[in-house]
């Protein structure tokens, strides 16, 4: 038997966007019938690829041939209208047409005067539709249906416009576990039908029950491509994250400087079984004053809803908090916050910084009531917070009535880090605190991390930079698909057991000398 | 070498934006006063500016809560509304005298804020949406309450419209009183910050535990008193509650005030001397083409010049 044939083959994919390289030379093949898993951590290069695919982005350099044709794409409806369809994590069909009506738009069948065939449509959309698991009145509007199902519509659209290559874009982020076997089956069947599946996701299990090919990606690079099968999981993850296992041991380069005295045994903050749907499924956790706790976990594990959960901007349907011995009430920001509770928001630009205030603005931004007498601001209270924390943290702006927004990201951090120290929190919590910031500003912040906890506060870290997490934490708590999977403690908090941890291996075992296929 | 540049070339674009954006509603003030000195008769008399001045104070005041809500990244269509309401609800109330009226009137609006900053703050429902609901719904039951107009006989309401203290009258001085007052609250009180970060970043607010939604809906809630304050005045002046009338396009002359005094629709800035300033440019350019003998329309096709130039100037800040 012949061997299937190639759909699509990408050679040399580079595309730049100001100040970063967001691809760089990366191949990838997909043959008629395979499921090709496609992963890599944030930046990796994994949505700009399939937007290159899809005719989002155009390449700067490289070629797409797809079924033995040089193409190019304008826009994704011309990638559609060849036969590449893309399923996002969002679905993107439209909510208030009928499910009828969207799974077949742009094809609508007509009767013989042109007209719309009302009938005929709805009747072979409820048949292609239970071919999905999905039954539902298909002349209901879209948005009317849970999200899996929606998702299932999207699929079943992508499908029947022909598709030879079909992109899922993390499509289980919502769906159900029942709604997951069902979409798995399509994917099988999809496969028997000779049609190339591209799937991204960070759920390991997922990949090792669909995909039979993988590729990975890491800075834009393609660092391992080839058999999933071939790669066990531990490798797949020091692959993704990039560390190998021998270079493991190494002396660090983080500013991190050794473990932390816990001040007093009883716990300054202790989270129990917070529960999200869809996000976390009762996640535990404990810091004492002056530790810093480690939380580790892939991409999508659960790691940031953790700490919103917690913080309290991300309502949780069960589970609690409670800060010095104190249960805290309300579950809402202000709560958590007037508990002692601080959080430094992963997404810093969006959910951190007020970009068109200024340094000062920022700095007393929650601790303004405090600054103020019967709604009246002190400025001059103000002014002496202000000046205190810059001078503190260091932070670098021509003014504090320079506006934040044009601040470098390091400067930004501290900016966002003197807002909650002039809180004067008992715990902080800290997402991606040096993500996107210049290597000397990162030094800054890792060395006041370390201080703060000297200084008594309990500190939750969570960065995808397994080095700091390692040397910046006392002990890591490891999630994985939103669970507690683990806790790295003493001599166990190395970045092989987190590896491991997250890979699913048993912490019993013992320690092999694994060898790495980069 | 970029220095260089910009030094022989004065007439830098992003620079002459910046500068329109800060001081050009002054400028236009400058211009339109200069040009009617020279060009209309009687215009320097003392009772044309007291006349000038007693005309924009209700949209001064209108303008003033409308620069708030705006700040927060929002809109209120319901302005108009409220000033037809207050005008039917001091007319059915003026029996018991003009302190009762008036406390009745600020309760029916404050209703009407508290159900526009509910259905923003808690509902979620989108401010040009759910003001749009008031605006309509407030008008309808001005109507209801007063279907026509009612010429009004009270003493103390007409000296409120007419009277003054040393010549000033008691509409410019409550208008300059609350743009003072409002000028502070933005910038010296907390209120006034938190409704700027707001304003700038919502979920940054959020996150930072500031009270969103009841900052939210005190300033819908001082909006609406604010409009209703004008709609008293406007009837105080007119000595007739007019509900059919009153308040017409209001939202549109308030938004075009703000606007044009520089406080972007994008939220987070409010620029409280610029929105008189806004306020006082498009009385004068009404009063020139009015005076002038040029229809209506004339007057609205020159408002929507001085808007798109406003916007104009605006973004070129905005994209910076």
């Amino acid at each position: 038997m012949a061997p299937p044939a190639e759909v699509l083959a990408v050679r040399g994919l580079s595309k730049s966007f100001p100040g970063v390289r967001a691809l760089d030379d990366v191949d990838l093949t997909l043959h008629a019938g395979e499921v090709h898993a496609l992963i890599g951590e944030n930046g990796a290069g994994k949505s700009t690829l399939i937007k290159l695919l899809t005719g989002v982005y155009r390449p700067d350099a490289g070629e797409i041939t797809f079924q033995g044709h040089a193409v190019s794409f304008g826009t994704p409806l011309e990638a559609q209208k060849a036969g590449i369809s893309t399923i996002y994590q969002e679905v993107n069909l439209i909510p208030l047409l009928s499910v009828a009506r969207n799974l077949f738009l742009g094809r609508e069948p007509r009767n013989r005067f042109g007209v719309l065939d009302l009938a005929r449509m709805n009747r072979e959309a409820e048949d292609t539709l239970r071919g999905y698991g999905v039954q539902v009145d298909v002349r209901r509007p879209l948005r009317t249906l849970g999200v899996g199902a929606q998702q299932m519509v999207g699929l079943a659209r992508a499908v029947a416009t022909d598709a030879r290559v079909v992109i899922m874009d993390e499509p289980t982020s919502s769906l159900e576990p029942r709604e997951v076997e069902t979409l798995f089956s399509v994917i099988r069947r999809l496969r028997d039908a000779g049609i190339a599946v591209v799937y991204v996701s960070h759920r390991l299990d997922e990949l090792y029950a669909v995909c039979s090919t993988v590729t990975v990606l890491r800075d834009g690079r393609r660092v391992h491509h080839g058999s999933l099968a071939d790669l066990d999981r531990l490798a797949l993850v020091s692959t993704m994250l990039g560390r190998d296992l021998g270079e493991v041991r190494e002396e660090g380069l983080t500013k991190f400087t050794g473990d932390h005295q816990s001040a007093g045994s009883e716990p300054v903050l202790d989270a129990a079984d917070l529960t999200v749907p869809h996000k976390l499924h009762g996640v535990s956790l404990s810091i004492r004053p002056g530790e810093v706790v480690g939380l580790g976990g892939l991409l999508g594990s659960g790691r940031t809803e953790t700490a919103k959960a917690i913080s309290g901007a991300l309502p949780v349907r069960s589970g609690r908090v409670t800060v010095a011995g104190v249960p805290l009430r309300g579950g809402s920001a202000p709560a958590a916050i007037r508990a002692g509770i601080s959080l430094l928001p992963e997404d810093r630009k969006s959910e951190g910084i007020v970009p068109g205030l200024s340094v000062r603005e920022n700095i007393a931004l929650a601790v303004l009531p405090r600054l103020s007498r019967f709604g009246l601001v002190s400025e001059a209270r103000v002014d002496s917070v202000v000046d205190t924390f810059m001078k503190r943290l260091r932070i670098k702006a021509s003014s504090p009535h320079q506006k934040v927004g044009e601040l470098s990201g390091g400067n930004q951090q501290k900016v966002l880090l003197a807002r909650w120290l002039a809180m004067n929190p008992k715990v902080l919590l800290l997402d991606e605190p040096t993500r996107g910031i210049d290597v000397g500003a990162k030094a800054e912040v890792q060395k006041l991390v370390d201080e703060l906890a000297a200084d008594g506060l309990g500190v939750l870290l969570i960065s995808s930079d397994l080095e700091e997490l390692i040397e910046g934490s006392d002990r890591v708590v490891v999630l994985k698909d939103g669970a507690v999977v683990g806790e790295l403690t003493g001599d166990d908090v190395t970045e092989e057991r987190l590896m491991r941890t997250i890979a699913g291996d048993t912490l019993a075992e013992p320690v092999k000398e694994v060898t790495s296929d980069g | 070498m970029a220095e260089a540049t910009l030094r022989t070339a004065p007439l830098d674009k992003t620079r002459v934006l910046q500068w329109l954006q800060t001081y050009g509603v002054y400028a236009g003030v400058a211009v339109l006063l200069v040009v009617n000195i020279v060009i209309t008769p009687h215009f320097l008399s003392a009772e044309n500016f007291r006349t000038q001045a007693v005309q924009v104070a209700p949209v001064i005041i209108v303008a003033l809560g409308m620069a708030l809500v705006i700040g927060t990244e929002g809109v209120d269509l319901s302005v108009g509304a409220v000033m037809a309401l207050a005008a039917s609800v001091t007319a059915l109330y003026l029996g018991y005298g003009l302190l009762p009226a008036l406390l009745v009137v600020a309760l029916f609006a404050a209703a009407v804020g508290l159900a526009n900053g509910a259905l923003v703050a808690l509902v979620g429902v989108q401010p040009i949406v759910a003001t749009l609901a008031l605006m309509v719904g407030g008008r309808g039951i001005a109507l209801v309450l007063l279907p026509q107009l009612e010429d009004l006989r009270n003493p103390a309401l007409a000296s409120l419209g007419s009277g003054d203290i040393l010549g000033i009258p008691y509409l410019i001085l409550i208008a300059t009183v609350l743009a003072l007052l409002v000028a502070f609250v933005v910038r010296r009180t907390t209120f006034g910050r938190q409704l700027l970060a707001i304003g700038d970043s919502r979920p940054a607010a959020q996150l930072a535990g500031l009270p969103v939604r009841r900052v939210l809906i005190i300033v819908y809630t001082v909006c609406a008193l604010l409009a209703s304050v004008a709609g008293v005045l406007a009837t105080a002046r007119l000595q007739a509650s007019d509900p059919t009338s009153l308040g017409n396009l209001m939202e549109l002359s308030a938004i075009t005030a703000v606007v044009v005094g520089g406080t972007p629709l994008t939220g987070g800035r409010v620029n409280i001397a610029g929105t008189v300033a806004g306020a006082v440019l498009i009385q004068l350019l009404t009063a020139t083409l009015i005076k002038h003998d040029l229809p209506p329309s004339w007057t609205q096709i020159a408002q929507a010049i001085v808007i798109v130039a406003a916007v104009y100037a605006a973004r070129g800040r905005g994209k910076r």
